[in-house]
């Protein structure tokens, strides 16, 4: 009897734990197996948190039980006539300087915290040839896409920022037309991306981003911008500083590439004519494109932040991007194109590619 | 209703020119009370919908664009439209009550309020018919407000800023009444904690409603003018309007959770039949959280960028009101231990509120932690925390005090077994949709997100989730239904309904005669009615004055046309960007209106009306039979 009892407890436990368990979420998206010092900086504190407010609910709740339980009229009768009291300084004194102190407590990691995430000095700093010894990335959010520019290493690109292992990376942020926030769940907490000021942070990553289920983490806008807010995704890709330092070479190798109007394949005479003007196919250059870079798309996870990678995905969202993303600053801009051409286009770009 | 004068049988047409004109507070309590339960429909109607919409992944049960009016509308509602009124209402039909007081000290401008507030919420909902409603959040941060095409962000600019006019009026007159229309010997130190509670909070309306009303001008005068005080391309900026915002809206939460917070410490004594414990430190931490409301609302900002030093002092003073809130926590608990609880329907919100409201209260404070908040910030984490507050405090409250007001307000009273039935089924399903919400945030889902793509975690969660709001749904609905079959239960004629009365307003007879008290009451300590009952007193009141003369206020339907005038005006003011030749003139002829009824109240004089001893008598003859309130 009593060893089903406890086989009957072990079995509830296990199943409480499952539950909790899955409440983790994803470990590409969730902020409850954090990869970086940041994000697990803040995890460190919503642990210690947790545990006082959870001291602090169950005082309460055993305090509030028990009075309840004692108190109750079916007990203790009709006619019961409870002492009226009036209050009791004691207690009062109790019950303001235990919390205050808990806070306190609280207090202490929330302020080095705070000043710490804030230190972004390093930004500025300099070796002895003049060149920045930190890596910067300048991050502009447009209405539903994101640009991430290298302004050491001249070279930009969209929708899919990528960043070494193991050193702190500081962001530019700003809003190119209205407010979003910049938010990478797993690596680190958010900052917003104003319209009138440039803000600064720093994030650290220290997992490669390749064992991941898609092999990317993902990122996504956390302030309301419009219809498509929902759909603002970006993904994150973490390479080892060697890998980081080829894909910089290869983005700086696409100098001066671009579709001809004049080739043979369609797709790229088509991209030349209609996409071209806001969507550049070289990874070189700065930041301020009407459309997302697409020198990398082969290498990249979704069409659009949001749809599976495949060729049918770009030829639906070339079709009409209004219906996948609402408000979208695309649409009409590149006139009538025939079922032909989109799908070449489709080809192409997805024929766009660094890696090997 | 409850306070028909002698003339029992009216018509349809006399009772609603008596509706319109009135400026009793215990009618305008019950036109506050019904006008927010409608709007706390529509916008519980709203948050169905996004629930329903989010109960799957790829969702396309409503479409973006669409799912944006609705949280918006479903925020600003919530908050201005139904939790502020509600809250009014109560306060209407018992705080000149609890003070001994036979109206408020301005009637003619609390029917003013009220008509603004209605109008104003008229015009913001009709944005649903004329083009689209705002999209922007209730924050309507600048610059996507600007951004937003079409007249939605002018419905929300100008129907705030009316519907926030008779906010700000009402909040005066509440100040004037509790501190000047006291009966004699209610000191401020016995004054019942709702009372104290509306006191605070109206204080805080007189400083918070300005700079939501200073926002909402220069809003309004970028969309109708391009004055570009928040278009950072010609030099404005977003941030000022969020800090303008916040200074309003954070105080905002408290206009709202004070009155709550009164409201349990009046049902928990009753029904636990013991003396509020602490009652000094209960004043004591009412007014230190409203002073307190003003020194955190950058903690809405953290994110924005304003920089270390900012966050930490921010953080530090969000933490700080924490202790206050405790203090009121362990209070009511102290006051239930040792006492005699019977569980009531009022009693079984304010058993609810209690760990809910705690729940509410700790994850604010790890919000508060800065460095955390960056995490927590916009996801749903927020929503699940600002839910278990508002819910859990704000809405247990309004819930819980119409079960235990209606025999004062409507000389009837809810059904108790329905009143059970509708606490269990909503408040399982307020934790059900809300408790996993902190999950989801933790899970990375950011809020306001109109769809979500399937396989990030957040599949299963959401689906309970949406299951608890279809259960709050009902809840709600059952207290409709409740209210519908009360309306016909046979009236109670009583005095005291609970049994455990304390304060003034259990000490009148129902239905309560519209100059509220024969005589002025006179208050001989804290907790008048159970100190008379108590030393044998069986009218329950002592008197400071003799039967006499009664001066009453008359009706008036001024204020109506004034808030009419208004809400024409509104109609100029939205369409006048778009160049409409009929936009100045509608303007200007709506200003006339108010204007014009304001000069007709300044030059004529309207100086009440006496009840006669011998009308007085009759009156209370014909609700109590021989020998009156008695």
């Amino acid at each position: 009897m009593m060893k089903g009892l406890k086989k009957w407890r072990l079995f509830s436990l296990l199943a409480v734990m499952t539950v909790f368990l899955s409440a983790c979420g994803e470990d590409y998206l969730t902020t409850l197996k954090p990869t970086g010092a940041v994000g697990k900086e803040q995890f460190n504190l919503l642990l210690f948190s947790i545990t006082i407010m959870a001291l602090v609910v169950i005082v309460v709740s055993v305090l509030y039980l028990y009075a309840f339980m004692k108190a109750r009229r079916s007990k203790l009768g009709e006619d019961y006539m409870p002492k009226q009291v009036e209050g009791s300084h004691t207690l009062e004194v109790i019950w303001t300087v235990i919390p205050i102190i808990l806070l306190l407590i609280l207090a202490v990691p929330t302020l080095i915290s705070t000043y710490k995430f804030a230190d972004v000095k390093a930004m500025d700093e300099v070796n002895e040839e003049g060149n920045k010894t930190a890596l910067t990335v300048n991050v502009t959010a447009k209405l539903y896409w994101w640009e991430f520019e290298y302004p050491e290493q001249g070279i930009v690109t969209a929708q899919e920022l990528v960043v070494p292992t193991g050193e702190k990376v500081y962001f530019n942020l700003k809003a190119a037309d209205v407010k979003h926030s910049f938010w990478i769940p797993a690596v680190g907490g958010k900052m917003d991306t104003n319209v009138e000021n440039v803000n600064k942070f720093y994030l650290q990553f220290d997992e490669e981003s390749e064992g991941l289920e898609q092999g990317v983490f993902y990122g996504k806008c956390a302030e309301l911008c419009g219809p498509s807010h929902a759909l603002m995704d970006f993904k994150v890709k973490v390479l080892d500083r060697d890998g980081f330092d080829n894909w910089v070479a290869a983005m700086q190798a696409t100098e001066g590439q671009t579709a001809s109007a004049e080739s043979a394949d369609l797709g790229e005479q088509t991209f030349a004519n209609s996409c071209l003007m806001c969507h550049a196919v070289s990874g070189v250059g700065a930041s301020g494109a009407m459309g997302p870079n697409l020198t990398t798309f082969g290498d990249r996870n979704r069409v659009a932040g949001v749809l599976e990678h495949t060729e049918e995905s770009i030829e639906k969202w070339v079709s009409d991007p209004e219906s996948i993303k609402p408000g979208n600053l695309m649409t009409g801009k590149y006139g009538e194109l025939s079922d032909e051409e989109i799908s070449a286009v489709a080809d192409y770009i997805m024929g766009l590619s660094i890696e090997e | 209703m409850s306070s028909a004068a002698v003339s029992n049988k009216k018509g349809f047409g006399a009772t609603l020119w008596d509706y319109l004109t009135t400026v009793d507070h215990k009618k305008l309590g019950v036109m506050y009370l019904f006008a927010g339960t409608l709007f706390f429909a529509i916008a519980g109607l709203e948050a169905l919908l996004m629930r329903i919409q989010l109960m799957i992944p790829n969702s396309d049960f409503v479409s973006a664009g669409t799912f944006n009016e609705l949280l918006t509308m479903h925020g600003t509602t919530m908050l201005f439209l139904a939790a502020t009124p509600l809250l009014f209402g109560f306060m209407n039909a018992v705080v000149p009550l609890q003070i001994g007081a036979r109206d408020v000290a301005f009637p003619f401008l609390n029917s003013l309020g009220f008509w603004l507030f209605f109008l104003g919420a008229l015009f913001l909902h009709l944005s649903f018919f004329l083009g689209g409603a705002p999209d922007a959040g209730w924050t309507n941060y600048a610059s996507l407000a600007l951004y937003s095409p079409g007249h939605g962000i002018d419905f929300y600019v100008l129907g705030l800023q009316i519907s926030g006019a008779g906010t700000l009026i009402s909040g005066i007159n509440f100040i004037v009444t509790i501190i000047t229309m006291r009966a004699p010997g209610m000191t401020f130190m016995r004054m019942p904690l709702f009372t104290w509670t509306s006191l605070i909070s109206s204080a805080l309306i007189l400083f918070a409603f300005p700079p939501l009303t200073v926002g909402l001008f220069l809003m309004l005068v970028d969309r109708m003018f391009e004055a570009n005080f928040f278009d950072h391309t010609m030099g404005g900026n977003t941030v000022i309007w969020e800090h303008l915002f916040w200074i309003f809206g954070h105080p905002e939460v408290y206009i709202l959770v004070l009155p709550a917070f009164g409201l349990f410490s009046e049902i928990i004594p009753v029904f636990a039949r013991k003396r509020l414990f602490g009652y000094s430190s209960m004043v004591f931490a009412t007014i230190l959280i409203g002073f307190l409301g003003f020194m955190v609302w950058a903690h809405h900002m953290f994110t924005t960028g304003l920089g270390a030093t900012a966050n930490a002092i921010f953080a530090v003073a969000t933490m700080a009101i924490a202790v206050p809130t405790g203090m009121k926590v362990f209070n009511w608990i102290m006051t239930i231990w040792g006492g005699s609880v019977k569980v009531t329907v009022p009693m079984l919100y304010a058993l609810g509120f209690i760990p809910s409201f705690v729940a509410g209260g700790v994850t604010g404070v790890m919000q508060a932690a800065a460095p955390l908040d960056y995490q927590l910030h916009d996801s749903y984490f927020i929503v699940a925390h600002f839910h278990y507050v508002i819910v859990g405090g704000i809405v247990t409250a309004i819930f819980g005090s119409m079960h235990f007001y209606w025999p004062i307000m409507f000389n009837r009273a809810l059904s108790e077994k329905l009143g059970v039935l509708t606490f269990w089924i909503f408040f399982t399903g307020f934790h059900l949709t809300f408790f996993l919400q902190h999950f989801l945030g933790l899970m990375g889902m950011p809020r306001r997100v109109f769809t979500y793509q399937a396989n990030q975690g957040w599949d299963l969660f959401n689906f309970i989730s949406s299951i608890g709001a279809i259960m709050m749904a009902i809840g709600v609905i059952l207290l409709v239904i409740n209210i519908i079959i009360t309306a016909k239960s046979k009236p109670l004629n009583c005095r005291d309904y609970w049994g455990d009365g304390r304060s003034l307003e259990w000490a009148i007879q129902t239905p309560v005669p519209f100059y509220n008290f024969k005589q002025t009451p006179l208050v001989r300590g804290y907790d008048p009615y159970w100190l008379e009952k108590h030393d044998g007193n069986e009218e329950g009141m002592v008197y400071a004055e003799p039967l006499g003369d009664i001066h009453m206020p008359n009706n008036s339907i001024l204020p109506l046309i004034m808030s009419i005038g208004t809400f024409i005006a509104a109609f100029g003011a939205l369409y006048h960007p778009d160049g409409k030749a009929w936009a100045i003139p509608v303007l200007i002829l709506g200003l006339a209106i108010t204007v014009g009824a304001m000069i007709v109240r300044s030059v004529k004089d309207d100086l009440g009306f006496h009840v006669h001893v011998e009308e007085v008598i009759a009156t209370e003859e014909h609700l109590y039979g021989k020998g009156g309130n008695k």
